[in-house]
């Protein structure tokens, strides 16, 4: 049993991380990223949820 | 995992995304083209005369608003894939979720990205006078860390030093205190800066709100399915 619970927590590590990883790099292209043509396509947005926009 | 993490996210993200698009047309938008009027020095404030408060704005914009749109969604489907990543930690350790706690959930969230930064550094209104925006970025991402882990150890703590640690965590970036600018030369009133600021927050409150139900919602299921199977 022990090692059931153990098996399923370590499998379920990466699944995870990787969501969180694709979470915040999404946070971080649509919403932070200064590139010119990302924050002119973003511009309202950014302002509108609050990031650092300018 | 992954793909049910995956799937939950999506459905609640793009969903909660198209409504904070659709809330933000009709009560943040049109404070948004106000203010773009004094931005752009189309309007000018404490000029000679005294300015209408309600000008013509700028109608529906194809290009402008369909890419707010599509942004918005993405913007939603990446704060779907970490509550949704938040609760699978959660299963983990025998914490069940469902719509209802998805919605505590969803406003813990809101907190965490909207709230806690704009305590220090409210929403942004265009034309509004800033700090240099790489110190702003570092700021904000530090109170988004400091803030969900505080709520983390609040929430899931088990005695007051986990407590104590989490309500310090959740004060210290205020304290630390956000980058501000040297000078105030904001061209835009501060009634339309205010209202601004109030109607973002609102519209992000609700959309958390509902992205946490239907998160909790679609992660239920999944699991509902996969035990039936």
């Amino acid at each position: 049993m022990t090692t059931l619970v153990k098996s399923t927590s370590r499998s379920s590590v990466l699944p995870i991380v990787a969501a969180l990883v694709l979470g915040f790099g999404i946070i971080t292209v649509a919403g932070h990223v200064q590139a010119a043509a990302l924050h002119d396509a973003a511009h309202d947005v950014r302002h509108a949820t609050g990031f650092p926009c300018h | 995992m992954f793909q049910k993490i995956l799937t939950s996210a999506l459905f609640a993200g793009f969903c909660a995304g198209l409504l904070a698009a659709v809330l933000q047309f009709v009560f943040v938008q049109p404070v948004l083209l106000h203010a773009e009027l004094y931005e752009g020095g189309d309007l000018v404030h404490f000029g000679a005369d005294p300015v209408t408060a309600h000008p013509e704005l700028p109608g529906f914009d194809a290009m402008r608003d369909g890419l707010s749109v599509l942004f918005s969604a993405l913007i939603y489907v990446g704060y779907a894939l970490i509550l949704v990543a938040a609760m699978a930690m959660a299963a983990e350790r025998d914490i069940q979720i469902d719509a209802r706690k998805g919605l505590l959930w969803g406003i813990a969230g809101f907190v965490t990205f909207h709230f806690a930064p704009a305590f220090s550094m409210p929403p942004e209104v265009p034309g509004v006078a800033a700090a240099d925006v790489g110190l702003r970025q570092i700021w904000w991402w530090s109170t988004v860390a400091a803030t969900g882990i505080g709520l983390m150890l609040l929430a899931f703590g088990s005695n007051w030093v986990a407590w104590g640690a989490g309500f310090a965590l959740i004060l210290a970036p205020h304290i630390w205190g956000a980058p501000h600018p040297d000078t105030l030369i904001g061209p835009v009133p501060p009634e339309i800066a205010a209202l601004f600021a109030s109607r973002a927050l609102g519209v992000g409150l609700i959309v958390w709100a509902i992205l946490g139900a239907l998160a909790g919602y679609f992660w239920q299921s999944e699991n509902q399915e996969e035990a039936i199977a």
